[in-house]
């Protein structure tokens, strides 16, 4: 049965049976307004419902009773014995319908005109009809006709008045409605030979194997002259979430100690415990998969609404698409359900939307007027794959580099090297739309990325196959449950670890006489695996563990656990690998929850404790900060923002206009407030004393005075011992956020606009004021520098637009001819077309070729190998600095320290 | 673990009257620490401890205690003492503090006292800041002085980070 139908039939069947109580109740109280107002929710409910799932007959019973209901709640009605008859009567009759609905999973046709005449009339406020026109329904089909009290009716009573119907006139009903309502060569006028004396008409009206159920149910209700009771009420119970995660933690239990019983029984051979323990395993296992059965659902729960998508969506579009369904009855875990159930429904949009051709184009390149979507569940290796797949137009792989090169996901030369595989990945990203068009749909560039990360917080893997003009095909992996994981043992330095099976992909045997060498690039390892160079982590430094004497791998050997995270694959270095277990994951102490390396830990079966490996903490912590495709790292929404790190950004007008302006805190050595009455004029232009010294003023708006007297507040930059100070209207806010400079090069005190906390705000170009302010500024202090740094070719290299802004202007102020480029294979094509730097600035942390590698590729470059780089990053750890000198960084410059890298710059290339 | 989220604990309990209280006593050096008995778990010996990698040097590791992950905390690191030698016997009182067991690892555990409020006294000032940050006071036993060691304040790593 539809599992949908079947909630309804089980939620009805037990309001029915509430409202039964509180109508009688009702009677006996008919001024508890409580009372009515609960009655007259849960017919209101049952309308609603009716409604929803499109049964008109039920529906419209439902509404009539309602409506009375309605009138005694407001009082224009009042409460009487006939009218409660009444109401009783219609439930009765919903509840027959209900049970043919059970019977059938289809409302019987027929109306209930006289009944809703008789409930609508008691509305307009006449007194209930007398009971006697009950029987006069005659007139109108019946198909769930009274029956005679014998024999004892069946399932399908309605009305409820045994006696009143003659049996001749059930009879002709009987005939009248099988002939005139159903078509189906079943429905015969005939009562079928089965066992109940009287059977339901719907079971004629059904065909076969329906029948026979109907036919099985009738007959044992029929023993029973009361209206049965729903058989799918009765076959299931509502229980409390909650209990069954207790239940399904508690089992979870049982298999780890059962476990622990199974490894001490297997070193102790022959033991009496051997056969009472095979038969403990078995039924854990039988438990535990009962329990998890319990939390099971089948997926097509979460297909449900996908038609009626499908088809609104078609019809919006003018496409034709069906839609098919197979697998619906693959079970998952309740939990695992909810959360795909949205991936799910916006990647079947999306293959409507994007995916299926309109019929016009579908006819010219040859195929059916009608597109498919396919989605097809699975079990496979304790995994549900889940596949959704059109025969649309596919994706296009020249349109989404254009794409991806038009946003600043790749340069074009890199986009060159990247595969089709590589250049379908793009669409996880976010912000990225294949649509040419924005509909209502679909092309609002939230999308993809959003699927995949659900979809990767629940442990799952999304595929990507295309074929231009073929259509595509996404599978989704996903384990069957979150509560019980099945892990891989690894040890590293004389520590265990366990590394969820999901994320493994294989195992590598590295040892230095076999195919599989680790090689090193400066220091740092990697593996050469098909072709391909694989990225390797070691636990021992990642983890800082110690390695305790003796404990050295006994022959140079060790094992890599290759792992993939998102599209990002790596390998982990480890000493031993032993078994695979099943885990259930237990939250780590609240004091050790900061560690992003580890997701959890559990009991092993030996007993011992264990902690598990997160490998998305690990590929954020080595590096791969975003987790997709090394070639093609993510710069989440903008390429343009900083990095993922925010800024912290003083916010303040000023000015001609009201526009709020911006400048990156960092830069603002201090704010003060100044009494305007105090600036001092020197050649006409503001001065004050500050701090013994005479600071120069500049207005934000050069054009205008400033005031004789008040206070305003002042930004000061400050350089040694000289500062300036830009007088502002305004201090508004300091805020953490991400900058997005769309630049505007035609005004030079500017940096850009910018959204920041939600409103357009100008960006300053601190650069500029302090110019104005000293022409000498960037100079003075290095006069002797400036003569070394005049003319010195230096490469700015940032992926950041807003960075190689704020440093090119700086730096050339600063006496260098400044190239600045976007990413590190750009600085290496000009390695190759010949160019030559005194020393190059990196940033550490950019899409593709990044800092560390940029170092790398310039150290092995003869060209340039000798030419300076500063790394200029924001990640200043210590391990970073030992990487970044081990890469061959000549120093490390935190990110907006101006001076530091003045002086850093000067002493480089005076070196 | 802000100060105001922890539940009631030694510190809001012992300015009553004179009734008596029961504590665990335990050693760590020549000092005389206790702990209120109703916090008490277990009382541990020896145990195999899982080290945690990248953990607070406080954070000894985790332990199995009857299925139950118990994270031990090196009571000695806590208080700015070096640990004991790998080898020494160290004894474990077990805790409950917000849902979750912690294992602390002392020198040695003694007996349960039952103690009075007019023996307690707060810190002289004079003590080490150390020690008062993660206790309440002092009583005054017949022979020695027992420090009331106050659980949260002991597992509020972060203040001792900053400490």
């Amino acid at each position: 049965m539809d599992e949908l139908l079947s909630e309804f039939l089980t939620e009805t069947t037990e309001n029915l049976s509430q409202l039964d109580v509180e109508i009688v109740h009702l009677e006996q109280n008919p001024n508890d307004q409580a009372l009515l107002s609960n009655i007259f929710r849960l017919v209101h409910t049952i309308k609603g419902t009716c409604g929803f799932l499109g049964l008109p007959r039920l529906e419209s019973v439902a509404h009539a009773s309602e409506n009375v209901l309605g009138k005694i709640r407001d009082g224009e009605l009042v409460v009487t014995p006939t009218g409660i008859s009444l109401i009783l009567e219609s439930l009765d009759c919903i509840k027959g319908l209900l049970a043919t609905l059970e019977a059938t999973e289809a409302e019987p046709e027929g109306s209930d005109g006289d009944l809703i005449a008789r409930l609508n009339a008691l509305a307009e406020g006449a007194e209930g009809a007398d009971p006697a026109e009950a029987v006069s329904f005659g007139s109108e089909p019946e198909p769930e006709p009274e029956i005679d009290d014998t024999p004892p009716p069946g399932s399908e009573v309605i009305g409820t008045r045994p006696g009143e119907v003659p049996l001749d006139e059930l009879d002709r009903i009987f005939n009248e409605t099988s002939v005139d309502d159903f078509d189906t060569p079943e429905a015969a006028p005939t009562p079928p030979a089965a066992p109940a004396p009287a059977p339901a008409p719907a079971v004629q009206s059904t065909p076969a194997a329906a029948a026979s159920k109907a036919v099985a149910v009738a007959s044992e209700a029929s023993d029973d002259s009361a209206p049965r009771e729903s058989q799918v009420a009765n076959q299931t119970i509502r229980v409390n979430v909650d209990q069954l995660e207790n239940l399904m933690t508690m089992v979870s239990e049982l298999v780890l100690t059962r476990n622990q019983l199974l490894q001490i029984a297997r070193r102790e051979k022959d033991s009496e415990f051997t056969v009472p323990l095979q038969r403990l395993s078995q039924v854990t296992s039988e438990l535990q998969e009962g329990v998890m059965k319990t939390r099971m659902q089948p997926i097509g729960n979460a297909w449900s609404k996908l038609p009626r998508i499908v088809r609104d969506l078609a019809h919006e579009l003018g496409k034709k698409i069906d839609l098919v369904m197979l697998g619906a009855d693959t079970e998952l875990d309740r939990q695992v359900l909810e959360l795909i159930k949205d991936p799910l429904t916006h990647m079947v949009r999306n293959s409507a939307d994007h995916g299926v051709e309109t019929p016009d184009v579908r006819m010219a390149v040859g195929k059916s007027e009608h597109g498919k979507i396919t989605l097809n569940a699975y079990h496979e290796g304790g995994h549900i794959l889940i596949e959704i797949s059109d025969d649309g137009r596919g994706l296009d792989p020249a349109k989404i580099k254009a794409k991806a090169i038009a946003n600043g996901l790749v340069s074009e030369l890199e986009a060159e090297a990247l595969t089709e595989q590589q250049i379908h990945h793009f669409i996880f990203r976010a912000g990225f739309s294949t649509a040419a068009a924005v509909t209502s749909v679909s092309g609002r560039g939230v999308g993809m990325d959003v699927v995949r990360t659900n979809i990767e917080k629940i442990g799952g893997t999304i595929e990507l196959q295309s074929k231009l003009g073929r259509g595509s095909r996404f599978i989704i992996k996903i384990p069957l449950t979150l509560a019980i994981v099945s892990a891989l043992i690894v040890e590293a330095c004389g520590e265990r670890f366990a590394i969820p099976q999901l994320s493994v992909i294989e195992l590598v045997r590295a040892s230095a006489d076999s195919e599989h060498r680790i090689e090193e690039v400066q220091g740092t390892p990697v593996l050469r695996l098909r072709n391909r160079l694989l990225p390797l982590v070691s636990l021992e430094r990642l983890l800082n563990l110690e390695r305790t004497q003796g404990d050295e791998p006994a022959s140079k050997q060790t094992f890599i656990v290759v792992a993939q995270v998102g599209t990002y694959t790596f390998g982990i270095l480890v000493d031993r690998v032993f078994d695979t277990e099943e885990i259930v994951v237990k939250p780590v102490a609240p004091i050790l929850r900061h560690i992003a390396m580890f997701s959890g830990n559990t009991i092993l079966g030996d007993g011992s404790v264990i902690m598990i490996l997160d490998p998305n903490g690990i590929a954020q912590a080595t590096g791969e900060l975003s987790v997709t495709d090394p070639n093609a790292a993510d710069e989440a929404a903008d390429h343009r923002s900083i990095g993922m790190s925010t800024v912290s950004l003083l916010v303040f007008r000023g000015g001609s206009d009201a526009t709020p302006k911006a400048v990156p805190l960092s830069l603002v050595a201090r704010l003060e407030e100044i009494d305007l009455s105090l600036v001092e004029y020197s050649e006409g232009r503001p001065l004050i004393q500050y701090r013994g010294q005479l600071m120069p003023l500049i207005p934000m708006d050069s054009r205008a005075e400033l005031k004789r007297e008040g206070r305003q507040p002042v930004l000061v930059f400050t350089d040694d011992s000289r500062s300036m100070g830009l007088v502002v209207d305004e201090i508004v806010d300091i805020v953490e956020d991400r900058i997005n400079v769309e630049v505007r090069p035609d005004s030079p005190a500017l940096m850009g606009s910018a959204v920041i906390a939600g409103k357009a705000t100008d960006v300053i170009d601190a650069g500029y004021y302090l110019t104005q302010a000293f022409g000498d500024w960037f100079d003075h202090n290095n006069e002797e520098t400036l003569s070394v740094t005049r003319g010195r070719r230096l490469l700015v290299v940032d992926d950041s637009a807003f960075f190689r802004n704020l440093l090119t202007p700086l730096l050339s102020v600063a006496g260098y001819e400044v190239t600045a480029v976007a990413g590190g294979e750009q600085a290496m094509a000009l390695c190759e077309s010949g160019d030559t730097f005194d020393v190059i600035i990196s940033d550490i942390e950019m899409p593709g070729m990044d800092g560390f590698q940029l170092a790398e590729a310039v150290r092995s470059d003869s060209r340039w190998a000798d030419v300076p780089i500063v790394a200029l990053s924001s990640r200043t750890t210590a391990e970073d600095l030992e990487r970044g000198r081990q890469v061959g960084f000549t120093d490390y410059v935190a990110k907006l320290d101006r001076d530091a890298l003045l002086e850093t710059l000067a002493q480089t290339v005076g070196a | 673990m802000s100060k105001n989220t922890l539940p009631a604990t030694t510190k809001s309990r012992l300015p009553a009257k004179t009734e008596g209280r029961q504590f665990v006593s335990i050693t760590i050096g020549k000092q005389t620490f206790g702990i209120p008995v109703l916090l008490v778990h277990d009382v541990l010996g020896p145990q195999r401890i899982t080290r945690i990698p990248l953990a607070p040097k406080e954070v000894a590791g985790s332990l199995n205690l009857r299925g139950r992950i118990v994270t031990a905390i090196q009571v000695r690191r806590r208080l700015g003492l070096d640990a004991l030698p790998a080898d020494a016997a160290t004894m474990s009182v077990v805790v409950e503090h917000q849902g979750e067991l912690y294992s602390l690892i002392v020198d040695g555990v003694g007996e349960v006292l039952m103690l009075y409020d007019h023996d307690f006294e707060n810190h002289p000032p004079t003590m080490s800041p150390r020690i008062r940050e993660v206790s309440s006071g002092i009583y005054r036993l017949k022979e020695a002085l027992l420090v009331v060691l106050d659980v949260p304040s002991l597992l509020d790593l972060v203040r001792a980070e900053a400490a």
